[in-house]
Formats: C-alpha cells, structure tokens, sequence
C-alpha cells in the first residue's frame, strides 16, 4: 500500500510550524486564525470546546497535497469553489491545501501538467477531489484527457488516496450525464472506486460550505464525517429541506402560492403547489443558504429542483409538478429514515451501493487508513 | 516535421486539446479537437419544456446562466410568448454582473498567466510597484506597504516548496516581457479580483437565489417576485444592495482591470499582429432594451445584431437564423451525408467515434478528431465573442462602444487593424466589460422605476399550462454569453420536447474542419505562429486562451445506438 498521508508530520520543505505559521507569515493573526475556526466548528456543528481542537490540529498539519479531477463536468462545482468565503478560495489554495492539479486554475498546462499529477500520486496520501460524472460506455471514450479515458485517470489518482471528495451530484451519483437515457454510461465516483474512503458533497453545484467544512472535519479528527446512506455527511445533508424552510408555516396554515406573482408569491407564501420538491430533499441550504448567506432558491421565489438527491434529474422532474404526497413531518427524520424509501424508488440505478453498509465501510476504512 | 500537444489545455474550461505541426519555428496547421461528451441534448428530448433551461444551465458553470435565458427564449419564441418588462430588465441585469465578473476572472485567473511570471514578482522593488500602481489608476490599494506584503506572502508560498496550482509552468520562459514590479502588481490583483468576484456576484444570489447556477428562470418570465411593500420580494432594500454591490463592481473595472490592461498591452504590442484567425465575426446580439416580440424580431437590443465578413467594418451584414449550418466531417458523428450540413432543426445526428483508442499519443486528424460539429454561417467559418460584438457594435456606430474602443487603441498608439489579433481579443473583451459595467446601475434604476409604476408582473402566466400550447411548435432562442453568439434549437410536440439542439459560442471558435477543410477560429488563428520553445509552447495558450474557451458547452448531442455497454470497476 501507498504511503498514507500523516496528518502531523507531513513532507519536509514545506515548515516546520504548519499552517498556523504559515498563515502568520502572510499577515493573519492567530486571533484570525482562532476567528475561522470558530466558524468552521459552527459549520460542523460542534460544541465550543471543540473549536480548540479544530485550531489544535490546523496549526499542526501541513498542507495536504490535493489532485482536483474534473471529468464530465461543466466547471460549476469549480466555480461554486471560487465562492469560498470562510477560508477564502485565496487562502485555502495559498495556506490549507496543496491543490498540485485543477484543469481550470492550475498555470500549467499539458505535459507539464500532467507531469505535476503524476508526482503527487507517486508521493501517494493526497485528497482527490473528483467533478464531473464519468463515462463507461463504449470503453470510456466519451472522456478523454491527455489521451487517456476518464476511467484510467481515476483508477491511478485514487490508487494510494488518503480519500476522495465526489463533488456535486454529477461526481457523486452521475447527475446530468446519466439522466435517462443516459447516453454514455455516466457513473458516480463510488461506483468505480471502493478501496479508498469516498464522501459524496451532492449538489448542482456543490456548496462551497460544505467543501471546506468536510475538509476542516478531515483535518481535525482525522476521519471522515458521518455519513448517511447515500454516502453524505450528516452535519450538511442530514436535515430535510421542508422541515427548516423559512416558508413552512405557510405550508402548515395551507398559504400556498398558486401562479407565478401573484399575492402569495409576492408574500412568499409556500411553493409546494409550484412543484418545490423541499418535502423529499436533504440539504443544509436553508439555513447556511448561498454565497455567504445571500440567499436560497426558495427565497428567491423557486421551488426546490431536489438537487442533492441521487437521480434527481429523472426523479424531480417534471420540475413544476406538485410532489404527489409529501412525508411526514417529523424534523428528526434523516435521509436513511425517510428520504430513502422515496428516493430509492425513482432512483434505483444508484441504490445498489448505498444503504445500510456504507456507515460500516466507512469505519473499516479509518481502521485501514490507520495502518 | 514535428507536431507539439497540448492536452490538457488548461486555464479554460472543460477538456481541449490542441494538436500543431511546427515547421521552422512556426505553426504551419493546427487541429483543435474538444475530448469529452455528455449528450445533454438526447436527455433532454421528451422532456417538459418548462423544464429544459434548468438542463441546459448544466451545460456550463463557469457561463452560468446563459444557457437558460437562452432556453427560455427558444420555448417563448416557439410558443409566441412575450415576457414583462421587468423579467426583461431582470434577465438583462443577470447577464449583465454574469458578463462583468465573467470577464475579470478570465482575465486575472484563466489568461493573465500567459502574460505574467509570478516568479519575476519575487524580484520586484514594492516601492516602484507603488509608483507604477500611482501611475495608473487612483486605485487605493497602492501603497509600497501594501505590495511588500503581497511580496512577502508569495515569497512565503514559494518557500513552503508547495507550489500547488502555480507549480511547473512556464516561469522564467523568454517570451514573459514584464518587469519585476508590473508582474507584483498583477499578482496583487489576481488575489484582489478573487475576493471580488465572490463578492459582486452576490447579485445572482438577490435575483437568482444562487450562483453558479440560478433559480428563477421562468418560461414566461422569472420567478423572483417584485414587492415594494415585501419582505418576500424584491424591494427597495434589495435594490439598494444591488446598487451597491454594482459599484463595487464598476469601480474595479476602471480603476483596476482596465488600467492593468492598458499598463501590460505596451510590452506585448507584437501580439497585435499574431493570432488573427478567420476574419469573420457573428453577434446575435443581447440586452433587449425593448419587449421582445420573437427571437427572429429582438426589438431594440443594445448589443447590436450583425456580421462582419472578411474584416470590412463598414458594412454590417443582417443576421438570418437559417443560415446557421453544422458539419460533421470531421466530427465523431455521421450524418447519411457527412458531406453536407444540417440545420439545427433538422438535427437528425449519430455518434461515430473513429479517433485512436486511449491511450493515444496523437489524433487522425486527417479523419474525425473532435466531438464538436463545425458550425458555418452562409457555409462560411466565422468567429464569436467580445471582439465580435466590439466589431458589430462598432461597425454599427453603438455610441459606449466607439468611445472606448477609440479611447483604447489611442492610448496604444494603434489603429482599428489592431483588433483583429489574440491582443485585440483580449483587450475587447475589456472594453465590453467596461461598457456593460457602465450599465448595470442605469437598468437596475429603470427596473426600480418601472416597478414603482406599479408594475409587479415579473411573469406572462397566459401560456404555462401546457393546455394553452399548440399541438405543435418550433423556435429559436439567442444569446451573447461572453464567449459569443448561442442559440437553442426547439421543436415541441404534444407538450414535450421532440428535439432540441444548442450551437455554443465554443462551438463556432473551437470547431474543427468541415467538408470544404476550412479550419476553425482556433486553428485559423494559430497558423503561422511562431513557438520559441517546442517544449513550452506559451504562444499557443495566449491565443487560444485569448478566445476564453468553454469546451463543456461546445460539445454537441450524441445519441449511441446498438453499441456494446461496458462497465468498469476501478479499483
């Protein structure tokens, strides 16, 4: 097995005080530093006292080294990443990570570029963030990088992985490319790789909240964040949409908008009957929302799409149509309770490797990883 | 004769690669070829129309938006609907920020690279990048202070041995001509526009609820309700904040994208003489500033619609939907001819990879290369963009365009010839971000105006149920995303979507050869090339990059039949 990452000592070169000394050297106070913490442990949901240890193992790490794969993609989750506000996108690329390979920023190009992909896996430990679905069909000619297919590519950069990062539904369940018809045999990440942790970050895009909370989570505890059955860290995707929406009283007095501008949706009253699919959608966007906040699609007067959820691209749509029955209202429920039994219906195609024994995968992982 | 590859060509999106025979020095051909395919055109057939704009959004991230305005004018246009005038105003203010903040990211963080040697920056004095920043723009972020900590963050980075996204490029190669200070300068404004372009585009979020990627896009006009007397809707304090952030963006364009460009284009002057291409330049023209009464009749548009051919910019040739033609002869796709060109709405089309299994160390570039069609225009090849609208707009006496293009070349010491280069590219590309940015306060104040008349109509509502649509319908929509002229092809037949095709700005520029062996804008623009270093081929990435490539939306339908499915586990 490939040299594994090891979270306190890290590559020479690189200095001795980590990323806490490093960002001192660019000006950041360690009051700063202890300020970002603070948000991430918000992000994560965890107790004050454990902000320490989030700073703790931060100012210790060096900047793992990161090999971003961007297959049948359309840049968005990319551009999603540029949004990063807490660290910023500057910061995270300068002071966090080591991001040695991304098509869309990286200078180099080519021969060149490849040659600094290949490095990277060759010293083996490093984080593959994977966008973009990747084609199988016909032996994987639909995608093709530096004249090899995607599926190549993928199978030497997660060989030696610390683990991977699917982000987006595209990387994490095959989104777009894989809606019915599916015209060229577009998977997910998990479908392909099951020797190395992998966490789905779903989304159309990914939110960049989420990106830099699970890498934080990574770094802290040095271990993959609960995930539930499709494969989704529980502290972003483990509440319904429906249950923390800013319109749900509406909902439950029956204020339902019923045509596009009319007083209820000049109210914003519920979109239900506009075809909101909040009811049957696991994601933080309602209360972490987007672009540092701004706002969410309901709060801009659209119904959810019900983008995190696998095979959503078939099982959403018709978009406007008014879900048939919505679930209950329990705001305890998690996907692995609720959502699944509505989603895995629409969405067989990737039910097979979900459920049940990804939580126990998971846990087999860190032992492995540990080694 | 030696043939140099570039795959992948980064800084862009999606995936390109570039194959060149260099002979004596310099490019002799040149062969573009796009290397992945979704088939997003196949999905979408049989579908609900009102669905299609979220799809075809997916097309792009990086040119979010654009694929969806354009989607529902093809289904308004099909079915003879004409939006509000505040969702018309709404989407021209969307496009408008998506065009501005667009622009400076390409430029600081897809193309300024080519131009700009980070290492060099190390070398240079912070108080003589104060004096040059001074000397250009009354920018405040200019004191010696502030650059030797930019200095000294870089030289921080460097020193970690991490170099991450910056590592093995082409530092120190002969042909970066900037002094030490003007690449700090530019480093310092790389960082700077990075922290702005998150900003600025928080206007999406206001009227689209997110970027990338927005929610309000109707068929029929948008979703984002308009409520003075609302905290649900769009009212005086969402405007407020529009306005705000829209200063902020205005100003960085003056102050800091456009001085930058004029300050770097001295020391690259030749490069108005490189990479001029075809010659040939479509605009459909965008921001109706009246009702739209169908795509074919846009109203009053205030980037006009046009052609220019064989750079003449004394006439501007009228723009005709049905001149629009795809090849496929050097496409892996076949049609019963794959001599002849289809129009999009005939759009009968069949996959046929032919290219080399992969691994491959090369194309055939004698046969099919590539999974983008070649698009023509009266069968002729011509090029899309910001220097195609600049040269429409201008050609057409557009009165902003004019002042600044003028300002620009004066201020270079060149004439109008200059335009047509990988120079002229990028410094247009500037010129219309300047233009649009001058913009978005003026037709953010006329949406506010013309919602305090009283009108909240953000949506026609006549023709959404799919009862009120006819049994049959076809149409057109268009777009100027910032790459260039995009149409949407539809047909509806009983409610659903019987064939729908998309021809893509990247489309147009990458496009391969077709029947007759013209090359596209890419390859055109390539040839002739000189290349100082075979192993580090700089002048290609300049060029190409200075068209701002979008290979995600370039790639057209594919619809496999009767092929063997294989499935892979990688591990």
């Amino acid at each position: 097995m490939a040299k594994r990452w090891n979270f306190t000592s890290g590559p020479e070169g690189v200095g001795e005080g980590g990323v806490l000394e490093a960002l001192q050297r660019k000006g950041i106070s360690r009051r700063e530093f202890l300020k970002f913490c603070a948000i991430i442990g918000a992000a994560l949901a965890v107790p004050v006292e454990g902000v320490g240890k989030i700073a703790e193992a931060l100012a210790s790490v060096k900047r793992p080294p990161v090999i971003w794969l961007e297959f049948q993609d359309c840049a968005g989750c990319t551009e999603s990443f540029l949004r990063a506000s807490r660290p910023t996108v500057a910061e995270i690329v300068l002071d966090l990570l080591s991001v040695d390979y991304h098509e869309t920023i990286m200078a180099a190009a080519g021969k060149q570029a490849e040659e600094a992909k290949e490095a990277t896996i060759k010293e083996g430990g490093h984080i593959v963030i994977v966008e973009g679905s990747i084609p199988t069909k016909e032996d994987g000619i639909y995608c093709c990088i530096g004249g090899r297919t995607a599926v190549e590519i993928l199978k030497e950069a997660t060989r030696g992985a610390a683990a991977v990062i699917a982000v987006g539904t595209c990387a994490a369940y095959g989104g777009l490319a894989s809606a019915k018809p599916n015209p060229t045999g577009a998977v997910g990440v998990r479908d392909l790789v099951n020797n190395v942790p992998v966490i789905n970050l779903p989304g159309c895009p990914v939110n960049v909240v989420n990106i830099t909370a699970t890498v934080v989570h990574y770094l802290t505890y040095k271990s993959l964040p609960e995930l539930d059955a499709w494969g989704r860290p529980l502290f972003a995707y483990g509440k319904r949409i429906h249950d923390n929406c800013e319109r749900r009283a509406h909902f439950d007095a029956g204020q339902f908008v019923e045509s596009w501008g009319d007083e209820g949706h000049r109210k914003g009253w519920c979109l239900y009957l506009m075809g909101c699919k909040g009811p049957e959608t696991y994601s933080n966007c309602p209360t972490v929302r987007w672009n540092e906040g701004t706002n969410w699609p309901v709060g801009a007067g659209h119904g959810c799409v019900g983008c995190t959820q696998p095979g959503f691209w078939d099982a959403m749509t018709p978009f406007y149509r008014r879900l048939p029955k919505v679930p209950g209202f329990s705001v305890e429920s998690t996907a692995d309770d609720v959502g699944l039994g509505l989603t895995a219906v629409a969405a067989v195609g990737v039910a097979a490797h979900a459920a049940g024994s990804v939580l126990r995968r998971k846990s087999e992982k860190i032992e492995e990883s540990k080694e | 004769m030696a043939k140099i590859v570039i795959d992948p060509l980064t800084r862009i999106e999606g995936h390109l690669r570039i194959e060149a025979e260099v002979s004596g020095g310099k490019i002799t051909e040149a062969w573009s070829s796009g290397t992945m395919f979704r088939g997003v055109e196949t999905i979408l057939k049989g579908r609900d129309p009102r669905d299609a704009w979220v799809f075809t959004q997916r097309i792009c991230g990086v040119c979010t938006t654009v694929h969806a305005i354009c989607s529902v004018r093809a289904v308004e246009d099909a079915l003879g609907i004409q939006v509000p005038p505040n969702a018309r105003m709404i989407r021209n203010i969307l496009e408008a920020i998506q065009y501005v903040q667009d622009h400076v990211i390409h430029f600081y963080h897809l193309h300024a690279l080519d131009w700009v040697d980070i290492v060099s920056a190390l070398d240079a004095d912070p108080a003589k990048t104060s004096q040059l920043a001074q000397s250009i723009s009354d920018w405040p972020k200019s004191s010696a202070t502030y650059f030797k900590g930019i200095k000294e963050r870089v030289a921080a980075f460097v020193k970690t041995g991490q170099l991450g996204p910056f590592g093995n490029a082409y530092w120190g190669h002969p042909a970066y001509k900037l002094p030490p200070e003007a690449n700090l300068m530019a480093v310092a404004h790389y960082l700077e526009a990075l922290e702005w372009q998150r900003e600025v585009i928080k206007a999406h979020a206001i009227l689209g609820g997110k970027n990338p990627h927005l929610q309000t896009y109707l068929v029929g006009g948008m979703s984002c309700p308009v409520d003075p007397n609302s905290q649900a809707g769009l009212n005086a304090d969402s405007i407020a904040f529009l306005k705000e952030l829209f200063t902020k963006a205005r100003e960085f364009v003056e102050k800091v994208y456009l001085p930058d460009v004029l300050a770097v284009a001295p020391f690259y002057l030749d490069w108005a003489g490189i990479g001029e291409g075809l010659g040939n330049f479509l605009s459909f023209g965008d921001f109706p500033l009246t009702d739209t009464r169908s795509s074919d009749n846009p109203g009053n548009l205030f980037l006009p619609r046009g052609v220019i051919l064989n750079r003449d910019l004394s006439t501007v040739h009228p723009v005709d939907q049905k001149a629009v033609t795809e090849y496929v002869t050097h496409s892996w796709y076949s049609y019963e001819d794959d001599k002849k060109p289809k129009h999009p709405w005939q759009g009968e089309t069949r996959p046929n990879y032919t290219g080399p299994k992969p691994p491959y160390q090369y194309l055939n570039t004698a046969e099919k290369y590539s999974w983008l069609k070649a698009p023509r225009y009266n069968d002729q090849p011509v090029e899309v963009g910001p220097l195609a609208r600049m040269l429409v707009a201008y050609a057409a006496g557009h009165e902003r365009v004019k002042y600044w293009v003028d300002a620009a070349l004066a201020k270079l010491g060149a004439g109008p010839e200059a335009l047509f280069s990988t120079l002229g590219r990028t410094a247009a590309r500037c010129i219309e971000t300047v233009v649009i940015a001058e913009q978005l306060i003026p037709w953010t104040d006329e949406l506010a105006a013309n919602i305090g008349k009283g009108d909240l109509r953000v949506h026609e509502q006549k023709h959404w149920d799919p009862s009120a649509w006819p049994a049959e319908a076809e149409g057109w929509g268009w777009t100027e995303a910032p790459r260039g002229a995009l149409g949407h092809w539809i047909r509806i037949k009983s409610g659903k979507i019987e064939n729908y095709q998309c021809i893509v700005p990247t489309t147009w520029n990458a496009s391969p050869r077709d029947a007759n062996g013209r090359p596209g804008a890419y390859e055109a623009s390539l040839a002739g090339t000189e290349v100082a270093d075979p192993e580090k081929p700089l002048e290609i990435l300049r060029t190409i990059h200075s068209f701002d490539p979008c290979i995600a939306c370039a790639v057209h339908l594919v619809e496999p039949r009767g092929r063997k499915f294989k499935s892979f586990r990688v591990c």
